[in-house]
């Protein structure tokens, strides 16, 4: 396609989104490119110089970093004093959470009544950044036609048939015996995140700790086989929008919770505490498909 | 008792600042990954003494495991690990 025919918009944009339009015409653009008149002060910094002045950049940030080491330390000698009751930290706002907190969020863990119910909405921007990174690690290193060389493609083809022999036997039996016990620890912290320590993100990691683990020890092709990039992606949205909508309920009943039959914490009892469970739930999922989506995408490019 | 527990966390505050002036001057980064990780695994026991044992899961299933994995497979993207196919 040369640059001189007419394209419609749509064929434009498609090549530019896909980078076309700078390959295809690059050399061209390159040799018709006028060299740019280099303004005043690069003329007497020639590349030479700048290679020769080594010495004095290593002072330079040294003496850069000294300054700003003594803005901080400065800064820090005029913060108040740290636990004294004045502090501006120590106002009604505190008081009120630690007094009425478990009777309001009915969460035994009251970390979890914290972000779970009146910081909810930070941890949905949280779960929203943690799904936009992955998107983004998808859009960079997911492997398609456009986006793999013929050494990588040989390099995942020789992985596959070392994943298949039975070289690892020790690693691959030890995977399936402690992967497993990995992933049910992760479900009881999740699940018990609003009655004992741990919750939706610590819960998460660990699951998804057993997911790398399992993949790692037994190829990514034995993994495909209950875990693919449509339940990857159907599992974070669904979890998002079981999110936003939990919140959304609690947001427009005025933070009531009204004809909500849950009860309120219980210890010991897993079904109690309001909207916390099912928001921990989803959090955990989240984050166990954004680690495993992290390192699939890292080793193969896809999941 | 106490003081059993205030020299254990000394001795765990000194191997933290240890690994963290470690990880900074070390010239390969395989071992930086390796001390990286055992600060955390210090910082993990650090966060149960401090008495927040949520933190204390997130940080060794965090620090110790995921991230050094996702640390190893982006030094072999950029082929900066010996050893591997690239070199």
């Amino acid at each position: 396609m040369a640059l001189s025919e007419k394209k419609s918009f749509w064929q434009k944009l498609k090549a530019w989104i896909d980078g076309e339009e700078i390959l295809i015409n690059a050399d061209k653009y390159i040799s018709t490119r006028e060299k740019p008149e280099l303004p005043h002060f690069a003329k007497h910094f020639s590349t030479e110089n700048v290679r020769s002045n080594k010495k004095l950049y290593r002072l330079m940030s040294v003496f850069v970093s000294l300054v700003f080491i003594g803005i901080m330390l400065i800064t820090v000698t005029h913060l108040p004093t740290f636990g004294e009751a004045s502090n501006p930290s120590n106002n009604e706002v505190a008081e009120r959470y630690l007094e009425q907190g478990i009777e309001e969020t009915g969460a035994i863990n009251f970390v979890a009544g914290m972000i779970l119910d009146y910081r909810a909405f930070d941890t949905f921007g949280e779960s929203n950044v943690l799904f936009l990174a992955v998107i983004c690690v998808v859009m960079l290193l997911k492997r398609d036609s456009k986006n793999i060389s013929a050494a990588e493609d040989q390099e995942n083809a020789e992985d596959d048939v070392f994943d298949m022999e039975d070289l690892k036997l020790i690693l691959k039996k030890g995977s399936k015996t402690i992967a497993p016990l990995v992933i049910l620890y992760g479900i009881y912290v999740v699940l018990n995140g609003h009655l004992s320590p741990g919750g939706g993100f610590s819960g998460g990691s660990i699951i998804g700790a057993g997911l790398i683990l399992y993949s790692a020890a037994n190829g990514q092709k034995k993994m495909q086989t209950f875990f693919t990039f449509r339940t990857f992606t159907l599992i974070s949205v669904a979890c998002l929008l079981t999110y936003c909508g939990c919140k959304s309920y609690s947001f427009f009943t005025g933070a009531n919770h009204v004809g909500y039959e849950i009860p309120k914490g219980v210890p010991g009892a897993i079904l109690s505490s309001g909207f916390i469970l099912p928001l921990n739930i989803c959090v955990g999922l989240i984050v166990a498909c954004t680690m495993y989506g992290f390192y699939a995408l890292f080793t193969k490019g896809e999941i | 008792m106490s003081t059993m527990s205030t020299v254990i966390q000394v001795i765990l505050v000194l191997f933290l600042i240890a690994s963290a002036i470690g990880v900074s001057v070390t010239g390969n980064l395989f071992m930086a990954v390796i001390i990286f990780m055992g600060y955390s695994s210090i910082m993990a026991i650090i966060w149960l003494f401090l008495e927040s044992p949520d933190l204390a899961i997130t940080e060794a299933a965090v620090g110790a495991g995921v991230d050094s994995v996702l640390f190893f497979l982006t030094l072999k993207k950029v082929h900066a690990l010996k050893g591997t196919r690239e070199g």
